[in-house]
């Protein structure tokens, strides 16, 4: 690259990243209601709670998907020696 | 012994505990500026896991998530919704940042606006604005600490001189360790919270009501409308959900410590990693809500919702229990208000006055400069703690809707050639403006949406709109990242 401008995020990791807004954010009207309820839970709670544990889920396919695009572009360094000088 | 003495006793021991931890924690190193305010740059994925937790239990979602629960009922769940979507937005702004940070030897937010923008005006701005919205945050703390040394000592000790007492230990404690020594005491709070979150969350609903679904199957019978938007209020309905979630997730790592804390990690790929797995470590909260709603019932009529939770805990678990959930509460304001004096302090001082008055100054005096300003943030905290009464969760939304005006000026100087320093000079100055009218003016929410979000879509309206008007400038950054690649 001709200026050293910050690498932007792929946009298949973006996608991934957009699953967890949609679900937890802007479809809210279509999940915030008491019944039925799950486990005991009032629906939304169930929702939200259920969406804390596949929010990870998303990210680190998106993590597969930086870190494969990042060690294809760039040779690989001689790794974290340079932090001990600190 | 008595009730109350039985639990202050317990919650004390549990206090000196961590305090003694972190005073350890501190004691071997040399402190100076870097060390004392990041650590050294040399932390890694657990301690950075612990500094960034330090979000996820404070007096905020402790006390203030249930007792929104308790007194707003459905729109405290923004509380679930925000904080995972943050770990999000972290994942793709927090290790290009790191980079940054480390090529240009960055130690706060407002070096990223003086290095990235190369003006120390708005550098300086940038700091003022950071300490003036970490007061309500700090101030959150010290009005939960007193809570619940109110609560443990069943109104022996007044709300008053809990406070005072809180800030005093808060400022010592500053005072002698750094940012190492909150990390390792945010060991023990969490563990302890952990701990209480699963007690509190499991035995209230099943002493009361013989489970979890029985409770909220009485709840939805007594007060239908509580558990959806909009709850007990009349105007947090799904648009402000939306909006308040969104200007929340893109706030997280606004804050100037959370932004901060990114640089003491030792790698970007820690940062992005610790992204993919932090939602996890907000699994509890949905625990602490179950408390705020079983209080709904058992104890009804309380003025304060954020006294919900300790009420409740105090009505079921014998003495001494109350005096470990107390505890691990009081830590759970002491560290994170510790943190954020010391951003602050040092923001002031080095950023601020520095910057402007003493260009010349050097490190050694900044750091005493910042000593002496813990002490000035906290009297400034302690003075709104004492003369106002305001829900925790409030403090907390009014802090988001300042430092999110930091986030155009952020994202798109990491990712847009063209933005330039008078686009995000009056950017966020409009933005600023914009909510200081929206909110003095009681206009929270405008139209249904929070009053943070639409100060923010001005903001990046501006920033955007001026930058294109205004000629291309050089950033400071890339020249000398090219150079660091090279070497």
């Amino acid at each position: 690259m001709p200026t050293g401008e910050k690498r932007k995020p792929s946009l298949s990791a973006l996608l991934l990243g957009l699953i967890p807004f949609v679900a937890m954010c802007f479809s809210v009207s279509l999940w915030d209601r008491v019944f039925p309820m799950v486990l005991g839970l009032p629906f939304n709670l169930f929702w939200l709670t259920s969406w804390i544990l596949l929010t990870p889920l998303c990210m680190w396919g998106a993590y597969r998907l930086e870190t494969r695009q990042e060690s294809a572009r760039r040779v690989p360094r001689s790794g974290g020696i340079e932090d001990a000088n600190q | 012994m008595s009730a109350s003495s039985t639990a202050l006793t317990v919650m004390c021991l549990i206090v000196a505990a961590g305090a003694a931890l972190g005073f350890y924690a501190g004691a071997h190193r040399k402190m100076d500026l870097e060390q004392w305010a990041v650590g050294g740059r040399g932390f890694g994925t657990l301690l950075i896991w612990l500094l960034m937790a330090g979000e996820v239990y404070t007096t905020f979602s402790f006390l203030g998530a249930s007792g929104w629960a308790y007194s707003r009922g459905g729109p405290a769940l923004y509380i679930l919704g925000y904080l995972s979507l943050a770990y999000v937005v972290s994942f793709y702004i927090l290790p290009q940042l790191w980079e940054v940070a480390r090529a240009h030897k960055l130690q706060t937010q407002s070096d990223f606006f003086e290095t990235r923008y190369r003006s120390k005006n708005l550098a300086a701005f940038v700091s003022i604005i950071g300490v003036v919205f970490l007061i309500p945050y700090i101030q959150l703390q010290l009005t939960g600490l007193g809570i619940i040394v109110e609560v443990a000592s069943s109104g022996a000790v007044a709300r008053t001189a809990a406070t005072v007492i809180a800030a005093v230990v808060v400022a010592a404690f500053v005072f002698t360790s750094g940012v190492r020594a909150a990390a390792w005491i945010s060991v023990v709070k969490d563990i302890l919270l952990l701990g209480a979150a699963v007690a509190i969350g499991i035995v209230v609903p099943y002493h009361y009501f013989h489970g979890i679904g029985p409770m909220f199957a009485a709840i939805a019978r007594a007060h239908p409308a509580h558990l959806t938007m909009p709850g007990a209020t009349k105007n947090l309905g799904h648009a402000w959900y939306i909006s308040t979630v969104l200007l929340n997730s893109l706030g997280l790592y606004m804050w100037p410590h959370n932004f901060g804390a990114s640089f003491t990690a030792k790698s970007g790929d820690v940062l992005r990693r610790n992204a993919v797995v932090m939602p996890l470590y907000t699994i509890t909260l949905p625990l602490i809500f179950l408390a705020g709603f079983a209080a709904l019932m058992v104890i009804p009529g309380l003025k304060n919702g954020d006294l919900s939770l300790l009420a409740v805990v105090q009505r079921t678990f014998p003495p001494w229990a109350l005096g470990v959930i107390g505890g691990a509460g009081a830590l759970a304001a002491m560290v994170p208000a510790s943190i954020f004096t010391l951003t602050a302090a040092t923001l002031f001082a080095k950023n601020f006055y520095r910057s402007i008055f003493a260009p010349t100054m050097s490190d050694a005096r900044v750091a005493i400069l910042a000593r002496v300003m813990v002490g000035f943030v906290m009297a400034v905290a302690l003075y709104f703690a004492m003369h106002s009464s305001t829900t925790l969760v409030n403090l907390l939304l009014w802090g988001y809707d300042g430092v999110t005006q930091f986030f155009p000026g952020v994202v798109l100087g990491l990712y847009w050639k063209r933005v330039t320093r008078a686009g995000v000079w009056s950017g966020m100055a409009a933005g600023i403006a914009a909510l200081a009218v929206l909110l003095l003016g009681k206009h929270d929410p405008i139209f249904g949406v929070n009053a943070g979000f639409a100060a923010l879509c001005v903001n990046f309206a501006v920033v955007a709109g001026v930058s294109l008007l205004t000629p291309a400038e050089r950033s400071g950054f890339h020249e000398s990242l090219q150079t660091s690649t090279e070497a």
